[in-house]
């Protein structure tokens, strides 16, 4: 499950913010931050995402670095919320 | 060479020509002439009365009345009442040494015939343009890039390393220019060409205090007076002129000072000119008509709507003759136009302000950020940058763990000699994502600001952190971006000299010896300089925040309305046929803009990067291309 939530996270990011080009896509510990695949606007954009695709709504104190600044802690997060997660 | 150059001297045209003797080199001066100081007696190239010497000078000599004072008192006679003939008189007398002399904003070529050699020589911080190529074994130099294309044989390639750092800190590196094989003299050098080669030195450049003395005991009143009679007479010496000065008001601190003390010297009425926006986040027009009531002038304004950008672009590319991240070029380019409109060929602004008396948002924000480093774990510190940054609505909405995130606010970073630019360098550089496979080969890994690391001067280090801060920005984007994008080449591109007291050398050289609490106080930006002009200025003008000029990026080009030129430009097979961006990346960033009036930093940037880029493409590289096979 784990692996799916990340998959529609790259597949998101691909798509959203590298406009196609995968080879720019960061491993997943990196910070999206740090490199540059996320600004102020892409983080609400980034929770728009998890949202409308997992369906839950994140409040505004959990949109902090520790849970939205890499693919593994972004999926760890949706995890943590829907533990049916890649299903949704 | 320099019938492409009308634009800027459309007055006068002259040509002088010292043919080679032997192994000996000979020269060749071209000059067009915007005539401001001197009638019909200072044409140009102007020689020197033995005929040895001979200049091509643009720009001016703030300070020739007392320089001329001077040599007249050691026995020297003047046949004009101008400033060119000043260079000519001192050079004789002091030879290369002359420059330290000279006040003003200036870029000249001087042929020296008794040591059969030539002098490049450009003002200290940047405000005139001179560039230089090699071709075929001869030395071209001038103004601007466009006249060397003139030269036979000679084809515009594009730089890629100077497109990275584009794409990077808004501006190549100097000497790199954009043209491959083409460089641009650094402000504050000279160089020298002859027989034996050609040799480039620095007569003065940009210094501050060890840190340790930057916090010694100054007495603030004591610098307030100082800093209001260096601003009065920088003004003063800049108006001269034989031909009426106008100022420019943006509605802001720094015009309206400029504005306020020039109006006190000129009695006729000083006129005004500022730029108006359609869009409530980008005008100023109610501060400009506020200074203009209370300086008594009639200001005379220029509209610049979206579409106007979009309208002029390639015009304002075509001039800067670099690739933009921004548009702010554009609203210029309008304004020169109405200035000379109205007549005016010469106006003051306050331009430099924001770089000697750490004006700009970016100082600020470096100050949060080591306040934030000092303390990781706070959760009330991050949340001044969201003071920092009113008109930026995402950030307004980021928990304070995720603004610190962004702003790298973080201890292992304070070693860092860019710390102060890293976010806004990392942000500019996100947009080289579009770059196409090819173009990430050829560039191989080459990062930009490692080279502004390495060119970096050995002092910087034992700087105030405010210091390092100014540096970076007036030597890496005060020259090669807001003076010249923005400034000189918006101005000249409508026969319009821009002015800035507040480069005076001896400013520049007052503000940068100042403890760093004078200029940024707390998160006070220009402590001193409100100080020191509160009297003379509306209370609103004076306690005003800094807002930073901009105007609408890549909205202007995008939705129903947008131009074909831009659409022309902008496809995927226009896009591969240059070959430096990728395509389909190209093609999805454009279907988001088109969707989402308000793109993120990074997609605007990135959007008037590639749109500027193609279009520099279209105009020199294709033209280029043309020529040769026209040839």
């Amino acid at each position: 499950m784990f692996e799916m939530t990340k998959q529609a996270l790259r597949a998101f990011m691909v798509e959203s913010f590298l406009f196609g080009e995968e080879t720019g896509l960061p491993s997943d510990t990196e910070s999206l931050i740090g490199a540059g695949i996320i600004d102020s606007t892409g983080v609400l954009e980034l929770v728009a995402f998890i949202e409308d695709r997992f369906g839950f709504t994140i409040a505004d104190t959990d949109i902090v670095p520790d849970n939205l600044d890499s693919i593994d802690n972004i999926a760890a997060f949706v995890g943590r919320n829907i533990p049916n997660a890649a299903a949704a | 060479m320099g019938k492409v150059l009308v634009h800027r001297g459309p007055d006068d045209r002259g040509i002088f020509v010292a043919p080679a003797e032997g192994r000996e080199v000979g020269a060749g001066l071209s000059h067009v002439r915007l005539s401001i100081v001197g009638g019909a007696d200072s044409a140009q190239p102007m020689l020197s009365a033995d005929g040895s010497i001979a200049v091509a000078f643009n720009g001016e000599i703030f300070n020739y009345v007392e320089l001329r004072e001077e040599l007249r008192a050691r026995g020297r006679n003047f046949r004009t009442g101008g400033d060119t003939e000043v260079i000519l008189h001192l050079y004789e007398e002091m030879g290369e040494a002359c420059l330290s002399r000279l006040n003003g904003d200036f870029a000249f070529a001087l042929w020296d015939g008794r040591q059969r050699r030539v002098m490049l020589a450009r003002d200290r911080m940047g405000v005139r343009p001179l560039f230089y190529a090699e071709h075929a074994g001869t030395l071209y130099f001038a103004s601007e890039v466009k006249a060397l294309l003139q030269v036979p044989g000679f084809t515009a390639a594009l730089d890629p390393l100077a497109l990275d750092q584009i794409f990077t800190i808004w501006s190549p590196i100097a000497p790199r220019t954009i043209f491959s094989g083409v460089s641009e003299l650094e402000p504050g050098s000279f160089l020298i060409a002859d027989t034996g080669g050609r040799r480039i030195s620095t007569y003065w450049s940009l210094d501050f205090p060890d840190a340790a003395e930057a916090g010694a005991p100054t007495d603030e009143n004591e610098a307030v007076q100082k800093l209001k009679a260096l601003l009065e007479d920088a003004t003063r010496i800049r108006l001269r002129a034989d031909v009426p000065v106008g100022a420019c008001l943006s509605g802001g601190l720094d015009s309206s000072v400029i504005a306020a003390l020039a109006a006190e010297q000129v009695p006729k009425g000083l006129a005004t000119f500022s730029i108006t926006f359609d869009s409530p986040e980008h005008d100023e027009s109610g501060f400009q008509a506020m200074m203009a009531r209370h300086l008594g002038v009639r200001n005379h304004t220029a509209h610049c709507s979206e579409g106007d950008i979009a309208a002029i672009f390639p015009e304002v590319v075509r001039l800067a003759e670099k690739p933009l991240l921004r548009t702010a070029a554009a609203p210029m380019l309008k304004l020169s136009a109405r200035i000379r409109e109205a007549g005016v060929k010469v106006v003051l602004t306050g331009e430099g302000a924001d770089e000697i008396f750490a004006g700009y948002d970016i100082f600020k924000e470096a100050q949060v950020r080591r306040f934030c480093a000092r303390q990781p774990d706070s959760s009330i510190r991050p949340q001044l940058f969201r003071k920092l940054y009113p008109y930026l609505p995402g950030l307004q909405k980021q928990t304070p763990a995720t603004l610190a995130a962004f702003f790298g606010a973080d201890i292992a970073a304070l070693n860092d000699p860019l710390f102060s630019h890293r976010p806004r360098l990392r942000a500019t550089a996100a947009a080289k994502l579009f770059f196409s496979g090819d173009l990430k080969a050829q560039l191989a890994g080459y990062d930009a600001t490692e080279e502004m690391v390495s060119s970096l001067p050995h002092r910087f280090a034992r700087w105030h952190p405010l210091h390092q801060a100014q540096y970076l920005e007036t030597r890496f984007l005060l020259p090669g971006y807001i003076l010249s994008s923005q400034g000189d080449r918006m101005a000249m591109g409508n026969g319009v000299e821009g002015r800035f007291p507040f480069l005076d050398h001896r400013l520049v050289e007052f503000a940068a010896a100042l403890p760093p609490r004078m200029k940024l106080k707390g998160l006070n930006e220009k402590h001193i300089l409100r100080k020191a002009m509160a009297d003379r200025l509306p209370e609103a003008i004076g306690r005003r925040v800094k807002q930073p000029y901009r105007a609408p990026d890549s909205r202007a080009f995008t939705g129903a309305g947008a131009l074909d030129y831009v659409r022309a430009a902008l496809d995927p097979r226009h896009i591969a046929a240059h070959g430096l961006f990728s395509p389909n990346a190209v093609c999805k960033l454009v279907d988001k803009c088109n969707a989402n009036p308000a793109p993120g930093f990074r997609d605007d940037t990135a959007f008037v990067g590639i749109l500027s880029t193609q279009l520099w493409m279209d105009t020199f590289a294709k033209a280029s291309t043309n020529a040769e096979k026209a040839a």
